[in-house]
């Protein structure tokens, strides 16, 4: 934090900003002061996400048996993981066929949900006037959150069954003689639902990244003879950016480590990282859940190293 | 069996969603009850930990009103409750679990076995457990963790099972049923007679089973050794060979496009079976009957090569021993005496003292669910709803045929490693 911010807020306790107070011999030094306001953050941080971390990583090396871990340092939650990877070539093994599986359906919502997400945030950021009206129409985006994972579940088995609201409405109007089998546990279903879920995460920081552009930029892209696209593109998007890579990392750490919704709208038939992870924390082989936890950390740590160095969030912020 | 109230199945943001989520969640499995009565402070205060089997709210009302014993439920998934015992065994008193886990919890030390001769119904205990066969004399399969194979440690403090009966008890029974396919009769319109049934193509795209790994390879061996592929030594502890062929011959169905969808969780069961996105699948009995209870008419088809079956029993936590040792085994000896027998009978689970149960029971009640026979009234859930009219005959008809006719029981294998990871590869295929 800089000089200047802090002699705003705290204008008592800087050095030099004369007040009586500021005399007193027991005053604190700046930098105590930075360390004492970034304090509780570091320690829930550190307590709730580094310490549990370091724990991970240490049991993804230790042995185990079927009722306990056995702390002893052990590769063997890496190595099976990645059996077969070299002696089943050309075929793919388990692994491998897992995360392209994963990584296929993160990009594919990825995208669907920046198209949405950007045009959703752009009408309300430019078209959506009234302050009341934004706020309004951003908590109709949060809908998807008011029913639980199950609800949706048993929703959309009447909307895209075999016997469900799609096909049987298709099947009337006499588009298909069959009902479509894979509107549901399919590939499909899974984007849809994952879509319907993360769009959110997507419009609120690109929303919040727009409203912050000065209007008289783009006043002035007009009054320079910028076409519509033209400001589009030169003003808009790049200004919008930072919002645009942090609902990027959203969207993509969730869908990485999601097995809920890729479970129940895949019909437990598509594999997916998380779904790894759970199958083998279900079975009491912690070790091995913690290596492929460090793996999809890993993977998923360097898709948004590389999404950073295309914008820099720190200094876009 | 596990039957589950999703708890693996929920995230930091189904928690967010606040009661009307939960409530909708409780609701929609059947599986929250028991919240906590309110009662003096110094009560008997019993925490149980199990699965929602076992787990009804009348239960825990009956026992504090017979005993003063404050039951306080635990509900977790068959999973979860396993984990439980090992990462926090001071978080439960009364452990209410599979015997097919005691490969894992016994050698883990954490949990007491009870001692025999405490037990007042324990010679009455129904000799599926203790010898492996039917009142009547039926010999019972006993491929997979049977539970008189891990009914006795060989000392209080011992981890290794012994092969004759001591006093030292594992697990008291208390409930077990025999498992097999649910199939939707309207859809099919044919007799179903064989577990091969499963994988046969005129089901493409309709078929299910559980997606829980030691459950879910037992169905599969059954389809596996039903279609003529193999004949396995031991079903419920296959070696490395057998697990790799069965997992292939699931793997090719899979390819094929043979599953619609496998399930976890009871609910995903029944929608499932009652939506007709599948015609044919494994299920579990109180599954059948909720779809049933839709209007849907929906079959637990007795198939020829028997039932898989499961088993399960009470002990108590390494750290209860004193006052509260004798409450244990004070509740232990309450849930024998009759009325949760009767209960769960009345759900279509078997209880272990099938005497005090009887009991409990109205004469019509016992001949529908023991008997097999025609019901001379309409039978009732114990909530009071109707399971079925008068005439009604239970699927697969009496206790004597239906456990008479089990083929194996679920298991943990010494393989267990190595066939959670060919399910995961099997999911991914």
């Amino acid at each position: 934090m800089s000089e200047e911010v802090l002699q705003q807020a705290t204008p008592g306790l800087i050095p030099g900003s004369g007040t009586a107070r500021a005399a007193k011999p027991t005053r604190l030094s700046p930098s105590f002061i930075s360390w004492l306001q970034a304090g509780p953050m570091m320690l829930v941080f550190l307590a709730f996400f580094l310490i549990p971390l370091v724990f991970v990583v240490i049991v993804s090396f230790w042995d185990y048996n079927e009722y306990q871990l056995l702390p002893a340092f052990s590769g063997r939650g890496y190595t099976d993981t990645f059996e077969g990877c070299i002696a089943q070539l050309p075929e793919l093994c388990t692994i491998a066929k897992t995360y392209l599986k994963t990584l296929k359906l993160c990009f594919l919502v990825w995208a669907i949900t920046l198209f949405l997400g950007f045009w959703v945030a752009y009408f309300l950021a430019f078209h959506v006037k009234s302050k009341t009206w934004q706020m309004g129409l951003s908590l109709l985006c949060t809908i998807p959150f008011w029913t639980s994972n199950v609800i949706r579940m048993i929703a959309w088995i009447p909307l895209l069954g075999r016997n469900g609201l799609v096909n049987s409405g298709l099947m009337k109007t006499g588009l298909i003689n069959h009902p479509i089998e894979w509107l549901l546990f399919s590939e499909f279903s899974v984007v849809l639902a994952l879509v319907h879920l993360f769009t959110f995460f997507m419009v609120v920081p690109i929303f919040n990244s727009m409203v912050r552009i000065d209007k008289s930029l783009i006043e002035a892209a007009y009054d320079a003879g910028a076409s519509g696209f033209q400001t589009l593109v030169n003003v808009i998007i790049p200004l919008a950016k930072p919002g645009i890579v942090i609902g990027s990392i959203f969207v993509i750490t969730i869908v990485m480590g999601d097995f809920i919704t890729i479970g129940v709208m895949g019909g437990q038939q598509i594999a997916a990282a998380g779904k790894i992870i759970e199958t083998r924390v279900n079975a009491l082989q912690f070790p091995a859940a913690a290596a492929n936890a460090v793996i999809l950390l890993a993977i998923t740590f360097l898709i948004i190293t590389m999404m950073s160095r295309i914008v820099d969030i720190k200094k876009e912020l | 069996m596990t039957e589950t109230t999703r708890k693996t199945g929920v995230s930091r943001r189904t928690l967010l969603k606040g009661t009307a989520g939960l409530a909708g969640l409780a609701a929609g499995s059947g599986a929250i009850t028991g919240f906590p009565y309110v009662k003096s402070a110094d009560a008997k205060v019993l925490r149980y930990l199990g699965t929602a089997v076992n787990e009804g709210d009348d239960i825990a009302k009956q026992c504090l009103k017979d005993t003063g014993i404050k039951i306080e439920y635990i509900t977790a998934t068959t999973d979860d409750v396993t984990k439980r015992v090992m990462t926090q065994p001071n978080s439960f008193d009364v452990l209410d679990t599979e015997y097919f886990s005691l490969k894992k919890l016994v050698p883990s030390g954490n949990i007491l076995a009870l001692d025999a001769k405490k037990i007042k119904e324990f010679g009455n205990i129904t000799p599926v457990f203790t010898k492996g066969e039917t009142p009547g004399g039926k010999k019972i399969g006993g491929q997979g963790t049977a539970p008189w194979k891990v009914l006795y440690l060989e000392g209080k403090d011992s981890k290794k099972f012994a092969t004759s009966a001591t006093e030292f008890v594992t697990l008291i029974p208390t409930v077990y049923n025999a498992d097999t396919l649910g199939i939707r009769p309207d859809l099919i319109k044919r007799p179903i007679s064989t577990w091969a049934e499963l994988l046969n193509p005129e089901f493409k795209g309709k078929a299910s089973i559980l997606n829980i790994p030691s459950i879910g390879i037992m169905d599969a061996a059954m389809v596996v050794e039903a279609s003529g592929k193999y004949k396995y030594a031991d079903k419920g502890n296959m070696t490395k060979e057998e697990i790799d062929l069965t997992m292939k011959v699931m793997t090719e169905a899979k390819k094929a496009g043979q599953f619609r969808a496998f399930w976890k969780d009871f609910n995903e069961s029944v929608n499932l079976m009652a939506s007709g996105e599948t015609v044919i699948q494994s299920m579990w009995s109180p599954a059948v009957t909720k779809v049933r209870s839709m209007g849907i008419p929906c079959t637990f088809q007795p198939l020829k090569e028997g039932y898989r079956s499961w088993a399960s029993g009470f002990c108590v936590s390494k750290g209860v021993s004193g006052a509260k040792l004798e409450w244990a085994y004070e509740f232990v000896n309450w849930f024998l005496s009759g009325f949760a027998g009767a209960y769960l009978n009345r759900q279509g689970y078997y209880s272990a003292v099938l005497s005090t149960a009887k009991a409990h029971m109205e004469p019509y009640e016992w001949a529908y669910w023991m008997e097999g026979k025609p019901a001379e009234k309409d039978i009732k859930a114990p909530d009071g709803s109707l399971l079925e009219k008068a005439g009604a005959v239970r699927d697969g008809g009496s206790y004597e045929d239906r456990m008479g006719g089990v083929a194996c029981w679920n298991a943990v294998m010494d393989e267990n490693d190595y066939m959670v990871r060919k399910w995961n590869e099997f999911i991914a295929a």
